[in-house]
């Protein structure tokens, strides 16, 4: 009895995991079917142009600066913070208030976001519609991640190693940055690959900051079209499907670099421990 | 049997140790007046007084519970780090006031801890042991070298490590690894080292050599030992102070107090007649 009760949940989880894969087949291999034809060289390196046929060169470019831009200043910020909660802060109602504003952050339709940011950013700060303002937007919006995920990490560190280090006369500064951030340094990463996934996927709130120029930016201050606003362009306007899987493609070998940096940069850092 | 002679031959050595150390100096090393410590409402100890004599090994025995590790906590602060404790009465260390000169550094370097778990990083061997050292702002690779082969060499670990002190330290054996912990207290150059159950979680062998290299310490260190093993601390200590509810019972020279226990409550404890 218990053995058949067993093998009917392994059946299922089994049955689970075949349909999660079975869909992230069917749609990444969907997507290269329709696209793949596209792909060339002129493709990812050649100019817009409007009349059709041209290249998606000032997208990647806008989607990476994007993306840097606002790690750059969600990473440090994000990690002062989570840090500051779970080891200085006095765990009192303020600190309870904070952790559940920030959860409540990560819940809100980004839409929100964008339209604050074109409020705020755009308009009370003047910085126009520009690669910055949604930059920035990007910032609010994965922050919350950040912070949420380096607090979990921060949390996951064994008090053994605390107390070791503080018994060893090191100062609370000392062990946070010889033996805490280390070992959470894979969680760290984990909730920065999960910003870049979420600032690529981000439109809305990227239109409403960026606008949709489709030039290559000159500066962060120029307005510019990311490659996913622009899949969304395409898709709703033109209705070229074709076009769109194509930037998919291309959208998706980006994160896969990008989430192998991480880890790579993740092996290094660990390396420098021995 | 091959237990039984290691054993006996263990507690020889062990006992040869502690004959050519009986002429300890007799000076007071840590002393304990009047000291109590609250949890939050909840009291743990109740108005402790002992001495600690220097360069003798000090046996806290008792039941679970009873406030061993929170006493011995006190005596380099780690108690700090719990919120809603609060200490009242005096540790003073050389005739130093411990929780009046707040340099809470200064005494953790003077007082280094073992835990009951062996905690090393997740680092090399060499890293873990020159942790503390490079804490203090040492950085010439060729000091660090000696302070870590002394420290090795002084937690009897050595030879058993040298050709692998780059490889992480969390790849030994459990007995190995708080050995290491032992040499990494011991690379602060302390003057007092206090333990918490540190072979409860080792086998019967590593326990041994742990035990013998007790003994082989106290020639430098004081040293104050939890145990829940009443003959470890009958074949360790010098002195044995029987906790019971936060409070102590019983405090003497462990001769006495495993032979002639003036009160029936350390008898009954040690005999295995309690609870
Ligand atoms: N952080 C804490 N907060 C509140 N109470 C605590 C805390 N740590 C210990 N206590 C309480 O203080 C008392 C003494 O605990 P302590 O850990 O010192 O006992 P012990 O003698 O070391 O026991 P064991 O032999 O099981 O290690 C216990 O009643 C325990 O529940
Ligand atoms: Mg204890």
């Amino acid at each position: 009895m218990r053995s058949f009760k067993d093998n009917v949940l392994r059946g299922l989880l089994w049955l689970a995991a075949l349909l999660t894969i079975a869909i992230l087949v069917t749609i990444v291999g969907y997507i290269f079917y329709k696209g793949i034809g596209l792909i060339s060289f002129d493709f990812i390196f050649g100019d817009y142009s409007p009349t059709g046929g041209g290249g998606i060169w000032p997208m990647i470019v806008t989607t990476i600066y994007t993306i840097v831009i606002s790690l750059v200043i969600a990473t440090p910020i994000g990690i002062l913070a989570a840090v500051y909660l779970q080891e200085y802060a006095k765990q009192g109602r303020l600190v309870r208030m904070i952790r559940f504003a920030t959860e409540s952050l990560t819940g809100i339709p980004s839409i929100i976001y964008g339209l604050f940011g074109a409020v705020f950013f755009v308009t009370t700060l003047k910085l126009g519609m520009s690669i910055i303002a949604a930059s920035l937007t990007l910032t609010i919006i994965i922050l919350p991640v950040i912070i949420r995920t380096t607090e979990e990490s921060l949390k996951t560190v064994p008090r053994s190693y605390r107390e070791g280090s503080l018994a060893l006369g090191n100062t609370k500064l000392q062990t946070l940055y010889k033996v805490i951030l280390p070992s959470a340094m894979p969680g760290i990463l984990a909730g920065i690959i999960l910003s870049i996934g979420r600032i690529v996927g981000e439109s809305a709130a990227i239109f409403l900051t960026a606008g949709t120029v489709a030039a290559l930016p000159e500066s962060i201050f120029s307005s510019a079209r990311t490659l996913t606003v622009h899949s969304y362009l395409v898709t709703q306007e033109a209705g070229d499907i074709e076009l769109a899987a194509a930037i998919g493609i291309v959208l998706i070998v980006i994160i896969l670099i990008l989430n192998l940096l991480a880890t790579l940069l993740s092996k290094i850092l660990n390396k420098a421990d021995y | 049997m091959v237990m039984t002679t290691l054993l006996s031959k263990h507690n020889k050595k062990v006992k040869e140790d502690l004959q050519q150390m009986t002429e300890s100096n007799g000076k007071t090393k840590i002393s304990v007046r009047d000291l109590n410590l609250f949890y939050g409402e909840k009291q743990a100890l109740y108005s402790l007084s002992l001495d600690i004599q220097e360069k003798e090994v000090t046996a806290l025995i008792g039941p679970s519970g009873c406030g061993k590790s929170t006493f011995l906590r006190t005596l380099n602060r780690m108690n700090d780090l719990i919120d809603g404790v609060n200490i009242t009465g005096d540790i003073t260390i050389d005739n130093e006031n411990i929780y009046q000169s707040t340099d809470v550094i200064k005494l953790r370097t003077k007082v280094g801890m073992v835990f009951q778990k062996a905690n090393l990083f997740p680092m090399s061997i060499y890293d873990n042991v020159a942790y503390g050292p490079r804490g203090q702002g040492i950085k010439s690779k060729k000091e660090l070298d000696k302070i870590v082969e002394e420290s090795l060499r002084g937690a009897a670990i050595w030879d058993e490590v040298k050709d692998r002190l780059k490889t992480s330290a969390l790849g030994l054996s459990g007995g190995q690894q708080q050995r290491i912990c032992i040499a990494r207290a011991i690379a602060m150059k302390p003057e007092i080292i206090l333990m918490d159950e540190p072979t409860s979680a080792l086998d019967p062998i590593s326990t041994l050599k742990v035990e013998e290299l007790i003994a082989d310490m106290k020639k430098d260190y004081t040293i104050v030992i939890v145990t829940h093993n009443m003959q470890q601390a009958a074949r360790v200590s010098d002195k044995t102070a029987f906790f019971l509810n936060g409070e102590v019972v019983e405090f003497d020279t462990t001769d006495k107090i495993f032979s002639v226990p003036k009160d029936q409550r350390t008898e009954d404890y040690i005999t295995g007649r309690f609870g």
